[in-house]
């Protein structure tokens, strides 16, 4: 009880708090918070157990599926979605100008697993890639563009992101 | 900001038809902002749920709402509340809505649900108990079904069809050599990555509007108006943002809708969303037909084919759905892109008590392409000829007739399409260094074998024979005073880019920027019926009809607003539709389908030119298998097509990379598993496994733009063509690499290790 009140964590730069009602129940998916809660519906749900990659978002940095974390682990963390990503990120560009979402529902995870992989190795080669993306699932592609998006961005330096 | 700035290409482009400008709908879905229909939410919305057979058909003795929940707070819905026709539109009308009294598979829907509260909704559907008296002898495979080892209905065949060319008798004492084989295709599930759904409400002026993920607005529309008895004007389909297709999202959306609505007109006209978790959508949902083919091939001792007999069927599931014509495309590619005077290709869908299996990109191609590239590879085999010298020698040309009766005619040069493939993937080469490698490692006791396999066939787009003239699809472009303009069509985007390339087509035929045209939200209240997005036909057909309207619009502002015949530019363009709509009350025009004269099909018979383009490819598979963990690895494809004109060349790559990676996933991971009723027992992402990243290596695409493609500016259909070829290919690779006569897909390793127990000593082709 008391723990769900002093339960506190940023997301996309905003304290939540279950003080404040921001955070209704310790036990809540991330993912539900994020798409029911705070109206952030860029983190999709395509399975509902870790495997697709759909809700993936970025916790301190690192990936995790957002339908396996209950909120009361977030204590004190930094949680980013797709939302929260900043619109200069080379990523964003270099996945519409690859072609590398096609219908859609995997980019947002993809980008941000992404953006993990290239910001501990900015300038991965493709096996890199390859292993980084391996938890986010995409069924139009064929993930060719997704590895050209994300070798392309990373050569792209500077900018704020 | 630089990604909405460029939402609609690149600056400066002209957007015609071959520019690779960037998909319109691109940066709302990397910035995560495109509405699918689950992230959409209405106040005093509630939650629908869907209680299911569990037996494998038999009849429903009655129905039981447990204990402990206040059911007067839940909307119930059952067969009965149904006020018009209790049955999905489709072929047959044989497929209930809601199951009351007998049914024919696990998964059928019975009884429908609806709460404000999910967690309350997700416990009541586990309270209510369905009493049913099970089927005895439920049939779970083509044989059994055809040997009428229980019966799903009379006979137990949806369709059986016949085509027959020349004279089998005399092919068959002609021939010098002779291959018989067997093969088979199992299941293949969808795995769009948004799962299905559907929202349905009436408005404030009584219409029941139901939006959600589909590929077929049109057809949703018609089963809602059979099932509520309403009338066009009082339902209206509205398109979301669709997370994939597939096939999947054909005809199964036309029952979450219909079920939606049901709840919603139950609830008072209440919002009632109904989105189906994976679970739920992988046991209740079509999935790729399982095949099995019976071969006969002859050749003379030169390889020119002499006779060619197969039996194809595939296991169509408890309803008919849209088998009969899987059946036909099937039927129809079955003889490949080989020409052969004497032959005959019986076709069945077959009833099991299976749940009913439908569309998925190829939708029969795929099997039946599997099976007679495969035996061309048997009968290679048996007159001591190579897979390549074969084809070489029975390759369709032009002049030739195809077995179907299509005359091949002098657009087409498959033999450059077959080349290319050889140089580019070094298909000689690899093949003499991988026996060679493969002597070498067996002869040191090193478990590594490498193998190499093409396939050569051809795809046929837009619907078979006379569909299309019978569809007669229509679409419109429209202006406003400002010179933007719309597509109206009920084509619609699940990802595979048509509202970019529509749009692509209608700027060059208009010269505008791209940014000028977009395509309208496709709302059946608002746009023509073009058609089911489907048969990799919208581009190439759906194309033309938007191209001809905007020759229509242009002709109207010529000759009506002063537009200058040449040389106009936007400015021009939208100082004419200005002065038209001063004039009048709208600017718009459209236009209807008009099939090219050498399509003509006769169906009794099975004879004549079923399609307007075929497109052509060869794709060539390198593996590596490692004979300690039979794991087949995929080292290198290469795919090579030629699909006419190339409308955008970053969105014909993708569908081809796309489509082949499905393909990869036919061919060594995905296996749909069956529990004892014959519902799918690993419908879940963790056991139902398609590739990732770590399997997929960069697919290899050429594109070879041929004349002779009867969409816009030449284009032909390309959507389904790459699901064709990687399971021939793959697994001749593999046989290659082990010396195997594997004949089924999936091959998984404990397929492999099945075949070298058979096969003890692995011999290097």
């Amino acid at each position: 009880m008391n723990f769900a009140r002093t339960l506190e964590f940023t997301l996309n730069g905003r304290v939540l708090s279950g003080a404040d009602g921001s955070i209704a129940s310790p036990s809540m998916r991330l993912l539900d918070l994020l798409r029911l809660q705070a109206g952030q519906t860029g983190t999709k749900e395509g399975c509902g157990e870790g495997e697709c990659g759909a809700c993936a978002v970025l916790v301190d940095g690192e990936v995790v599926n957002s339908c396996l974390v209950p909120v009361g682990q977030l204590h004190g963390r930094t949680v980013m979605s797709i939302e929260g990503l900043p619109r200069t990120d080379p990523l964003l560009e270099a996945f519409a100008r690859a072609g590398a979402t096609q219908c859609g529902i995997c980019t947002p995870g993809m980008i941000l697993a992404a953006r993990a992989l290239l910001d501990r190795q900015p300038d991965p080669s493709l096996d890199e890639v390859r292993e980084a993306l391996a938890g986010n699932l995409c069924r139009c592609t064929g993930y060719a563009r997704i590895y050209a998006a994300v070798l392309d961005a990373a050569t792209v330096r500077g900018g704020d992101a | 900001m630089p990604i909405p700035e460029r939402r609609d290409g690149f600056p400066g482009t002209r957007g015609a038809v071959g520019a690779p400008v960037v998909r319109k709908d691109a940066a709302a879905k990397v910035l995560g902002e495109a509405r699918y229909v689950d992230d959409l939410v209405y106040p005093g919305m509630l939650y629908g749920a869907t209680v299911r057979t569990r037996a494998a058909g038999g009849t429903i003795e009655r129905i039981e709402f447990g204990p402990g929940f206040d059911w007067s707070s839940f909307v119930v819905v059952a067969a009965a509340d149904i006020p018009g026709v209790n049955a999905t539109r489709m072929i047959e009308q044989d497929q209930p809505v809601l199951a009351c009294d007998r049914f024919r598979h696990a998964g059928e829907p019975v009884l429908l649900l609806a709460h404000p509260d999910r967690g309350l909704l997700q416990e009541a559907l586990a309270a209510v108990t369905v009493h049913e008296s099970p089927n005895p002898a439920p049939v779970f495979s083509i044989d059994d079904a055809l040997a009428l080892r229980g019966e799903v209905c009379p006979g137990n065949v949806f369709r059986d069809y016949l085509m027959s060319r020349g004279d089998l008798a005399a092919g068959e004492a002609a021939a010098e050599v002779v291959f018989e084989g067997r093969f088979e295709t199992g299941a293949q599930e969808h795995v769009y990555i948004e799962p299905q759904g559907m929202i349905a409400h009436v408005d404030a002026g009584g219409v029941l509007v139901v939006e959600g993920s589909m590929q077929c607005p049109y057809y949703v529309l018609d089963t809602l108006t059979a099932v509520t008895g309403r009338d066009a004007g009082a339902v209206r389909v509205v398109h979301c943002t669709t997370g994939g297709g597939f096939g999947g999202k054909e005809e199964y959306p036309s029952h979450i809708a219909a079920h939606a609505a049901l709840l919603s007109l139950k609830a008072g006209g209440r919002p009632v969303k109904l989105v189906y978790d994976r679970a739920e959508d992988m046991l209740a949902t079509p999935k790729r037909h399982p095949s099995r083919t019976l071969v006969r091939i002859g050749a003379r001792r030169d390889g020119r084919l002499s006779f060619l007999d197969m039996d194809f069927a595939l296991d169509g599931g408890a309803y008919t759905t849209l088998s009969p014509v899987v059946l036909s495309r099937g039927v129809i590619h079955a003889p490949g892109p080989y020409a052969c005077a004497n032959a005959r290709v019986r076709g069945r869908a077959v009833a099991t008590n299976h749940p009913p299996n439908g569309a998925f990109r190829g939708f029969g191609a795929p099997q039946s392409i599997f099976a007679i590239e495969q035996a061309m590879d048997g009968l290679a085999r048996q007159l001591g000829m190579t897979p390549l010298e074969l084809r070489r020698v029975n390759m369709l040309r032009p002049g030739d007739r195809s077995v179907p009766g299509q005359l091949i005619d002098d657009t087409t040069d498959f033999d450059a399409v077959l080349e290319q493939a050889l140089r580019e993937s070094d298909y000689l080469a690899r093949q003499e260094a991988f026996a060679a490698s493969n002597a070498a490692n067996a002869a040191a006791g090193r478990p590594l074998r490498k193998g190499i396999g093409l396939a050569t066939f051809h795809h046929g787009a837009g619907f078979t024979g006379n569909g299309e003239v019978v569809l007669a699809s229509e679409a419109r472009v429209r202006a406003n005073a400002e010179g933007r303009v719309q597509v109206v069509a009920s084509s619609s985007e699940m990802g595979q880019g048509n509202t970019t390339t529509l749009c692509q087509v209608v700027a060059g035929a208009l010269g505008l920027p791209l940014d000028w045209v977009t395509q309208a939200p496709v709302d059946t209240h608002d746009v023509p019926d073009s058609g089911p997005t489907v048969a990799s036909r919208t581009c190439m057909i759906v194309g033309l009809i938007v191209e001809q309207a905007a020759r229509g619009l242009r002709a109207e502002l010529i000759g009506k607003a002063g537009l200058p015949a040449t040389a106009a530019d936007e400015h021009a363009f939208a100082a004419a539709c200005a002065r038209y709509l001063d004039a009048h009350p709208r600017l718009e025009a459209q236009a209807r389908y008009e099939p090219p004269a050498n399509v003509a099909w006769d169906e009794t018979v099975f004879e004549g030119s079923p399609y307007a383009s075929y497109a052509w490819a060869t794709y060539v598979a390198e593996v590596d298998i490692d004979l300690t963990t039979c794991e087949v690895a995929l080292s290198g494809f290469t795919a090579v097509q030629e699909v006419g004109r190339v409308v955008n060349p970053v969105i014909a790559a993708g569908q081809v990379e796309g489509g082949v990676v499905q393909g990869i996933g036919f061919a060594l991971f995905e296996k749909v598993v069956r529990d004892g009723n014959g519902a799918m027992a690993n419908n879940r992402m963790t056991n139902y496994i398609i590739p990732t990243t770590a399997d997929v290596p960069p697919v290899r695409v050429f594109f070879q733009e041929q004349p002779g493609g009867t969409g816009p500016s030449g284009a032909k259909g390309l959507g389904e063509l790459p699901m064709d070829g990687p399971g021939p290919a793959i697994l001749s690779a593999v046989n290659f690499a082990l010396g195997t006569r594997i004949a089924c897909l999936p091959v998984l390793p404990e397929d492999v290790l099945a075949a070298l127990q058979a096969a003890p000593a692995p011999e290097v082709a």
